[in-house]
């Protein structure tokens, strides 16, 4: 019987790498340097795939694949910047703008926001798209922390963090489609939540304004992720398996 | 397959169950109102595993008409299942209803061949005529109007469902007056 | 004896009851009769029948779907085949006498009703409307459970899967996926636990094929599970139903309970060692959950969200276990190749689409209604031999396939076979089954934005593109076909279906932009004369 091999080669941008079978290309990419844009990922969460920005292609392969959940296979060779590619994150990151009401210069996380980080990044000057300017609100009651319907692009990572590693699950997405959004449990005010923790940890994983510190100024309003990492370690979490 | 207390739990089997392994997960009831039973029965059968939730909440509509925040957190506590969690899946699935319906509940079926045999010309005669939209009730309470995907009565489109009893082939004069004959029945009656 | 052999004996008793009887009264008791209440009528029939104390001569059956749902309620008189719509609980009587003098009653005969069924070709549907749903004995006499008992005492689950694989059955849901393959990749999954799922979730709106099989034959889909079951090595089954169905589901419950009964479900089934056991679950008004990924996390009580694929269910599906999917109509296909073998089932259709499909016909079509047709049909055929044409003599447009995921056909292309491969290639897809058939009224616009309207309601909301795309999409096609639209929106629509279709997570996303595509492939002119600047459209 011949003797699987565990490791896989192939090439990523033209590039010779390796990776082993558990790993996934988004792994790989970021081991090896190369830079795929992600917004619904964080190290430490479980994978969705849901803000398809790290679509990538395989040669031969009919689809495009979410580089953050497809694990690696001998012999694939990964384009991860194609100018098709880019177009189609740029219009992605578009239709996010146009979705919200995101606006930077009044924004408490300009300069420390990821949509906008990538935004920028990916040559985004302006939104084609009509803006949808919908009518959310502005959840203000928890006395630590205020939720911005308006700047959340339903990344669904409180969501997770908040389940999976605060165990309080005080966060879940009402509805569908374009019309869900956020609520804290039965869709109460955050502040009168029986479940929330208030232990910030939502806050610091949103990746916009959307949830933020109450009183901190603009260019201080810093997210600490850091404790993602040390808490999937010391407790043994795999969201994963 | 679940355990609880090392005893295999296997859904359509838990008559097998200890009764009081299973009062451990029983929360008590909202009040007296026998139709929590049932809902508890529900639970009950399906081992009040947290996958039951859909399941259980059926049975609360089909119980109480609707869903309201009590039923919501009694389901969440019995079930295990954190309130948000509840509420994004009653949220989630159009069958459920978060408010109660008015005294009498008219469908527009809007399938694509009752829309295009008429359906939407129905949904504008209720706008007009009735004054309710999709998903709202009359402000006296009267008559609820909601939307449904395809009722499967293709056939007889368009369609609408009256009180649960399924109207075919109408146009806007007969949807008139099929509505009119049932909302008149109660006043007669008052 | 086994326990096969009991059944057979109950399936003999019930022939030689039925056979004693000069008359049958078949009446449709399926949802679109029912409606029309054909109940009552049933049960005046069978008062009549008692009065005038001719029990022993005429038999009131209960039967499912005859097909012809808009002019139910249906009545067939056997021997003599005569076929009655539109009865109504007053009629009773003269069809009492009718089946007595075997003169057929003028008012209501409709000599022509066997024309509607002449270009038909029945396999799934070779039950529905002459058999009583609701009797396992006259499932039995209809060779019920006999594929059940050659595929548990005669044939091993790789023999059973091969036969499905020669046969060149594909899943009927709307991918076209090679049934066979499926269930090999199930089989060899390891696992203890694996599960057949069956797919009733019927979700397209416009379509009734699945609840009219659930209505009419619902041991059918039973012993269809329990073979796919035994060939995949599956020991619990889950049956995922729409909870608009109440019919069905109430059928099914019945048949499940009997089946449990008669040992054709649970334990050692037919005295072999084989146990399965099937429970129903029921959805709740989401047609994402069509989407395997999506249906599992809503039998698991979540939110029906896809996720990314692979992992396919069939390697890690529900609970994490090897699953088998199979929708509706290609349950119902097992049991007769399993009987007849798969040669026989791959004489009908063409060389890459075997066997039969159900549609249900509806829209600016004279017969509207469920039929049966071998793959390879034309929709011309379809369109005008079956369903006779548009009403009052205005010209067909367009027929629209596979619903919010398909595509519209125009006229001048109706000559096209109805195979998986050959719909795809004009832009539309087979999908579960739905045809609308639209006249020249028809603005293909509004179709598109009414299909578009339909994905972006049942947008899961869990990824960007289809969330926003279609969202986007409706708002641009609303602005076109108010006459606001411009140049540049018709070009940012196209964008959007070009984005919306290749980076969406699940099927619904990526096939949402297809009516939008089709219409404007077959139909442009009707978008460009509805734009401000048509004039820069043309440079």
């Amino acid at each position: 019987m011949p003797v699987r091999s565990r490791v896989k080669t192939f090439t990523m941008d033209g590039q010779d790498v390796s990776g082993h079978e558990s790993e996934t290309i988004l792994e790989i990419a970021r081991q090896n340097d190369i830079d795929i844009p992600t917004l619904c990922q964080l190290d430490g969460l479980s994978i969705i795939g849901a803000c398809r920005l790290c679509l990538v292609e395989v040669v031969g392969w009919n689809k495009l694949v979410p580089a953050c959940a497809t694990y690696v296979e001998e012999g694939m060779e990964v384009v991860t910047n194609s100018e098709r590619l880019q177009n189609y994150r740029r219009m992605i990151i578009e239709m996010l703008f146009a979705e919200g009401n995101h606006v930077c210069s009044v924004c408490v996380s300009n300069g420390n926001c990821s949509l906008q980080y990538l935004a920028t990044k990916l040559g985004m000057d302006y939104v084609r798209y009509p803006y949808l300017n919908p009518d959310r609100t502005v959840d203000m009651s928890h006395e630590r922390f205020v939720m911005d319907h308006n700047r959340c692009i339903l990344c669904t990572r409180c969501v997770r963090v908040c389940d999976e590693i605060e165990g309080a699950h005080t966060w879940d997405v009402e509805g569908r489609g374009y019309k869900s959004h956020l609520i804290t449990d039965l869709d109460i005010p955050w502040g009168d939540s029986r479940t929330c923790t208030s232990c910030g940890k939502c806050m610091n994983v949103c990746p916009t304004g959307a949830i933020v510190e109450k009183g901190k100024p603009a260019g201080e309003m810093i997210k600490r992720r850091e404790f993602l990492g040390y808490l999937t370690k010391m407790r043994g979490v795999n969201n994963n398996e | 397959m679940t355990y609880y207390s090392g005893i295999e739990i296997e859904q359509g089997n838990v008559s097998r169950i200890n009764e009081e392994i299973m009062s451990k997960y029983s929360v008590p009831l909202p009040s007296d109102d026998k139709r929590w039973r049932i809902v508890q029965g529900t639970m009950r059968r399906n081992g009040f595993r947290p996958d039951a939730l859909i399941e259980t909440l059926h049975t609360v509509q089909e119980s109480f008409g609707f869903l309201d925040e009590e039923a919501l957190l009694f389901v969440s506590d019995a079930l295990n299942v954190a309130p948000s969690q509840v509420y994004g899946v009653a949220t989630f699935y159009h069958f459920f209803q978060l408010k109660p319906a008015g005294d009498h509940v008219c469908s527009v079926c809007t399938g694509t061949a009752c829309y295009i045999k008429g359906g939407r010309e129905l949904l504008t005669h209720l706008r007009e005529e009735y004054n309710v939209e999709p998903d709202e009730t009359t402000p006296d309470g009267r008559l609820s109007m909601t939307t449904v995907r395809c009722i499967g009565a293709c056939g007889l489109a368009p369609a609408v469902v009256i009180d649960g009893e399924v109207a075919g082939r109408l146009t806007t004069e007969m949807l008139s007056e099929r509505l009119n004959a049932v909302l008149a029945e109660e006043e007669a009656a008052l | 004896m086994t326990i096969y052999d009991t059944l057979q004996g109950m399936a003999e008793t019930e022939h030689d009851r039925q056979a004693q009887f000069e008359n049958e009264m078949w009446v449709c008791l399926a949802s679109g009769c029912a409606s029309q209440n054909a109940d009552q009528l049933a049960d005046r029939l069978a008062d009549l029948v008692k009065e005038q104390e001719l029990e022993e001569k005429v038999n009131v059956k209960c039967v499912g779907c005859m097909g012809l749902c808009a002019t139910g309620p249906h009545v067939t008189v056997k021997p003599a085949g005569q076929h009655y719509s539109e009865v109504r609980p007053e009629d009773a009587e003269a069809l009492v006498e009718a089946a007595k003098t075997g003169e057929p009653y003028e008012p209501l005969y409709e000599p022509e009703y066997s024309q509607f069924f002449d270009r038909q070709t029945r396999i799934v549907l070779e039950n529905a409307g002459s058999v009583d749903p609701e009797s396992l004995e006259d499932y039995l006499v209809h060779d019920g459970y006999k594929a059940l008992n050659i595929a548990l005492t005669e044939m091993s689950p790789d023999e059973i899967i091969q036969e499905i694989t020669n046969s060149g059955l594909r899943g009927r849901g709307g991918g076209g996926y090679p049934t066979g393959l499926k269930w090999s990749t199930v089989a060899k999954a390891e696992s203890d636990t694996k599960y057949v799922i069956c797919n009733a979730d019927e979700g397209d709106p416009g379509a009734f094929m699945d609840r009219s099989v659930l209505e009419s034959d619902p041991y059918r889909i039973l012993e269809g599970m329990t073979i796919a079951a035994f060939a995949v090595g599956a020991s619990k089954g889950h049956i995922y139903v729409r909870a608009e169905y109440p019919l069905a589901i109430d059928r099914l419950n019945k048949a499940i309970r009997r089946a449990k009964r008669e040992n054709l479900l649970g334990n050692e089934i037919l005295g072999t060692p084989f146990n399965f056991s099937i429970e129903i679950r029921l959805g709740a008004g989401a047609f994402v959950c069509g989407e395997e990924t999506a249906l599992i996390a809503s039998i698991e009580g979540k939110r029906g969200q896809p996720r990314p694929r692979p992992p396919y269910p069939a390697d890690y599906g529900l609970w994490g276990e090897p699953t088998l999917i199979n929708n509706v109509e290609t349950l119902a296909n097992i049991a007769p190749i399993i009987r007849n073998g798969s040669d026989w089932y791959a004489s009908f259709g063409t060389e890459s689409s075997k066997g039969t499909k159900v549609f249900a016909l509806t829209g600016q079509v004279n017969n509207t209604g469920l039929i049966e047709v071998p793959m390879g049909i034309t929709l011309r055929e379809i369109v005008y031999d079956i369903g006779g044409g548009a009403p009052d003599g205005r010209a067909v447009k367009a027929v629209q396939t596979g619903g919010p995921s398909g595509g519209c056909i125009p006229e001048h292309m109706l000559d096209l076979p109805v195979d998986f491969e050959s719909l795809r290639e004009v832009g539309s897809m087979m999908g579960s089954g739905g045809m609308i058939v639209m006249d020249d009224t028809a603005s293909m616009l509004e179709v598109a934005r009414f299909f578009m309207e339909f994905s972006m309601t049942e947008s899961c909301g869990k990824c960007i593109p289809c969330r926003v795309g279609t969202k986007q999409m409706y708002d641009l096609l609303g602005r076109i076909e108010s006459g606001v639209g411009t140049y540049r929106d018709l070009q940012l629509l196209r964008e959007l279906c070009d984005v919306t279709q290749h980076t969406s997570l699940c099927g619904l996303g990526q096939s949402a932009p297809n009516p939008v595509l089709s219409t404007l492939h077959f139909f442009e002119d009707e978008y460009l004369s509805l734009l401000t600047d048509v004039e820069a459209a043309a440079d």
